[in-house]
């Protein structure tokens, strides 16, 4: 007979992002700086 | 109760150089954003990977001076989110990947049309007994039987090849094969892979 019901029924899961991907977003923020000259914008990373 | 600063306040704490209400907008979107992908992609280390990329293109944003305050932060967020994810899929087009659950597996819907060795020897077998069942017909009805079912001619190029009308082609033709079954039926023949 056909299976009608399947093993994992709801994909919709609570799920949060790392804490170490956190913090790698942080210390790039950190580290990113912005110099505008003359009107144009440059990223710098200062890691 | 805990009072809770709005996102665009905290927004703009952290363009005038307040790294920590970059802290509080991430942690305050964590759990939905990350759900949101997901969701989408159902796979914890892209979900990862485009949660960080989504914030990486926010800092970058923000930290220019480009962001447009008319608009929410969440849902501005939930759509760059959107065309990572989009654009995720788009990269994997051309390599799809499918993993097979035990409730469901791919192979039971795609086959290799290819037979297997088993199954080509059988069919090989069968090919040539149907072969000598064939000689067995009568000459004209065996010549119909193989212009149309092995050199892949219509009946009208039988029937100028033959020299008779397309109705007496087709009439061999039938009684070709009501023959080939009453040989097969007499011998006892099996012939199926």
């Amino acid at each position: 007979m056909e299976k009608f019901y399947v093993e994992n029924k709801n994909k919709c899961q609570i799920v949060k992002a790392k804490a170490e991907t956190i913090d790698f977003l942080l210390s790039y923020s950190k580290s990113l700086k912005i110099n505008d000259v003359r009107g144009i914008k440059f990223e710098s990373n200062m890691n | 109760m805990e009072l809770q600063i709005a996102d665009s306040l905290l927004i703009q704490s952290y363009i005038n150089g307040d790294e920590r209400a970059l802290a509080t907008l991430i942690n305050r979107h964590n759990q939905r954003l990350s759900s949101f992908i997901y969701s989408k992609v159902n796979d914890r280390e892209i979900t990862e990977d485009i949660f960080q990329d989504t914030f990486i293109k926010v800092i970058r944003t923000l930290k220019k001076g480009r962001y447009n305050e008319e608009g929410k932060f969440l849902p501005w967020v939930m759509r760059i989110a959107h065309n990572l994810i989009i654009d995720h899929f788009r990269k994997n087009r051309r390599m799809p990947f499918f993993e097979s659950s035990s409730a469901f597996d791919i192979f039971s819907v795609i086959q290799d049309e290819k037979l297997n060795i088993e199954k080509q020897l059988i069919k090989n077998q069968i090919d040539e007994d149907l072969l000598l069942l064939i000689e067995k017909l009568p000459p004209d009805q065996r010549d119909v039987l193989v212009m149309r079912m092995f050199k892949d001619m219509s009946f009208k190029e039988i029937s100028e090849n033959t020299g008779v009308s397309i109705n007496t082609a087709l009439g061999r033709m039938r009684y070709a094969l009501i023959n080939l079954r009453k040989i097969i039926e007499e011998n006892n023949i099996v012939l199926t892979n």
